[in-house]
């Protein structure tokens, strides 16, 4: 019958015997293929891209085109970090695609059952995580910076007839530090998505964590408010891009990141753990 | 092979598996039977290590699952719940698996086209039905050409021409000398498919053994017997060892059990007794699960497993001599049937 044709038709190749564990790379290329592989990578990276890009163009060509209805601490702001003002309101809002895509990567998983051929195919759970955030991370990572250099220059050719907009040292960070702050949340939203492994539940605490606790934690007054706000990871993050860093922060922008890195990898050793622990 | 060796798994206080013991020899289809919530999904995905087992261990080709290099060479699985993203196309589902396993990408359409979704491979699965869910399942399960293959409720919406086609499939595979492990709630699908029989109920083993000698043991095979000298034929069949007659309903009428028919028609002959019916009553397999499986639940009922409940009553000797005491009193265990079939379910 049909059935017995191609069965033993099928040499397919590799060293199937033996213990250890796949190639790496295997693992690399074969979650690169599952997150090509699906529409929400695509509308979400779409949604990045065109958010951010067309916030670098429609801030500066607001400000130049409101300029002299300006008060003067709005102009005096603009002038000490025209590079913020190209880019801040673009990567708050193109944030929240690269969080919800992060959250999905690991929470849809679950949502949908593929975990469980996940774990058939790569039953080593901690190496699956890692080639998951490998992977991830770097693809935000490199959009990231080409959007970020991208739309700096999109900015500062709208700023061109008010103001020049240079790319000297110390600003150079605040462009990199985008698609390091992008690659980061990345990870961090792939984290909690394995975490809550609920896509409802891991988008909802990531976008209140980034729209409001973060916020709302700059209310608390004091000292104690101070360090709630400085340690509150999205915000510790969001100062690699900041030319000065709010009167509120205590760190300085690369100590902010390492404090957003620092919450990233404990949640990341965590979800491998409970990966590990739970049953799938 | 796979070896499965006194395996426990609990949720809770609940047992879904019970110290299960068994072994899947290769060449041959084993039928991996139980009522719903027995514990086969549990157990196969305990053999899968996508659960932790509570105690014990599963084992294929020696080693757990888990340290396994490139495990889909060795075991293939359906499982019965869903695991695919809606989202991706066959192909690109297929090609993950392919590529962690290092296998090259001409094998995909290789078996996409063995069970028959060569069309539709660049389809989202969301649109599938259940049937090419199953198919799709299945040409996972061949990807990587396994020694091994477990697949839980593989007929699970098939219509007929998909069902026969599994069959002959897992016949082929199992002739290839591939170790089969085919789970199913259905006794008669069973009876035409495995040549091995593991049953389950609640989560223990009640039988590990080959489907002709489970029918010959489990099934009581029954003569029904019509006769107006019902008082001689029920002394003639008393007399006869280890044959057992049952009045009817009707009178003159007799369920004879322990003999054959044409037994019975010789001793009827012999004593030239008047017969006026004498038809076997076949019992089928669905007979004989139905019959484990009640005792099964009577034998949980009294309590005494290996797992927990204490079975001795106190001030009752260990021997068997405590048994009437313990089946009129007894006492309760911990896991009611209920609970069992609850976590079952959800699975």
């Amino acid at each position: 019958m049909a059935a017995s044709v191609s069965l033993s038709t099928a040499p397919v190749g590799g060293d199937g015997t033996g213990t250890g564990h796949a190639h790496f790379g295997r693992l690399l290329l074969a979650e690169w293929t599952k997150l090509r592989s699906v529409r929400s990578t695509y509308w979400s990276l779409i949604a990045l891209v065109v958010a951010f890009l067309f916030f670098c163009w429609l801030i500066p060509y607001l400000t130049t085109a409101n300029w002299s209805q300006a008060d003067p601490s709005q102009q005096a702001n603009l002038l000490a970090d025209p590079i913020g003002t190209i880019m801040s309101s673009g990567q708050f809002i193109g944030q929240l695609a690269v969080a919800v895509l992060g959250v999905m990567v690991t929470a849809s998983e679950y949502s949908t059952g593929m975990i469980r051929s996940t774990l058939l195919a790569s039953p080593h759970r901690v190496r699956m995580l890692s080639a998951k955030s490998v992977v991830f991370a770097s693809l935000v990572f490199v959009i990231g910076e080409v959007i970020s250099f991208a739309g700096f220059f999109i900015g500062r050719q709208t700023f061109k007839n008010l103001l020049t907009v240079n790319l000297n040292s110390g600003d150079v960070r605040e462009v990199v530090g985008g698609g390091l702050y992008l690659a980061m949340l990345a990870l961090f939203s792939l984290v909690l998505g394995a975490l809550i492994r609920h896509v409802p539940g891991a988008i909802t605490g990531i976008v209140a964590l980034l729209l409001v606790l973060s916020n709302v934690i700059s209310l608390v007054p004091g000292k104690a408010g101070k360090y709630l706000y400085t340690y509150e990871p999205t915000n510790a993050g969001f100062a690699i891009m900041a030319k000065h860093v709010p009167d509120n922060f205590l760190l300085s922008p690369w100590e902010g990141y390492g404090v957003f890195a620092a919450w990233t990898a404990a949640l990341w050793v965590l979800a491998a753990y409970l990966l590990v622990r739970r049953d799938a | 092979m796979i070896e499965v060796r006194d395996l426990v798994k609990r949720y809770g206080n609940t047992t879904a598996v019970d110290h299960l013991t068994f072994t899947v020899e290769p060449g041959r289809i084993t039928g991996f039977l139980g009522p719903n919530g027995a514990g086969k999904s549990t157990t196969m995905r305990l053999i899968l290590g996508l659960d932790r087992p509570s105690a014990g261990s599963a084992l294929i080709d020696g080693r757990p699952y888990a340290e396994l290099r490139d495990p889909l060479r060795h075991v293939g699985a359906l499982l019965e719940a869903r695991a695919v993203h809606g989202g991706r196309t066959a192909f690109n589902h297929l090609l993950y698996l392919a590529q962690t396993q290092g296998v090259p990408k001409r094998r995909v359409h290789e078996v996409l086209d063995l069970v028959g979704l060569g069309p539709v491979a660049r389809k989202r699965t969301k649109g599938f039905s259940l049937g090419m869910g199953q198919r799709l399942g299945i040409a996972a399960a061949l990807l990587a050409d396994p020694r091994i293959l477990i697949l839980d409720e593989p007929v699970n919406g098939l219509d007929p021409e998909g069902i026969v086609w599994i069959r002959q499939l897992m016949k082929a595979l199992a002739l290839d000398g591939r170790t089969i492990l085919v789970s199913s709630h259905l006794m008669n699908e069973m009876a035409v498919t495995a040549d091995h029989l593991i049953v389950i109920g609640r989560g223990r083993l009640q039988a590990d053994m080959p489907v002709d000698r489970f029918i010959a043991q489990f099934s009581n095979n029954a003569v029904l017997v019509r006769t107006p000298q019902s008082e001689q034929l029920l002394a003639a069949v008393g007399e006869q060892q280890g044959w057992e007659a049952a009045r009817g309903a009707q009178d003159g009428r007799f369920i004879v059990t322990g003999a054959t028919a044409a037994q019975i028609g010789e001793l009827a002959a012999h004593r030239g007794l008047v017969l006026h019916e004498l038809t076997p009553q076949h019992a089928s397999l669905e007979e004989a699960f139905m019959e484990l499986t009640r005792e099964a639940g009577e034998f949980a009922h009294q309590g005494p497993g290996r797992a927990g409940a204490p079975a001795q009553i106190p001030g009752q000797p260990a021997d068997g001599t405590a048994a009437p005491a313990a089946s009129s009193a007894p006492p309760a265990p911990p896991a009611a049937p209920e609970s069992v079939q609850e976590v079952s379910d959800g699975r």
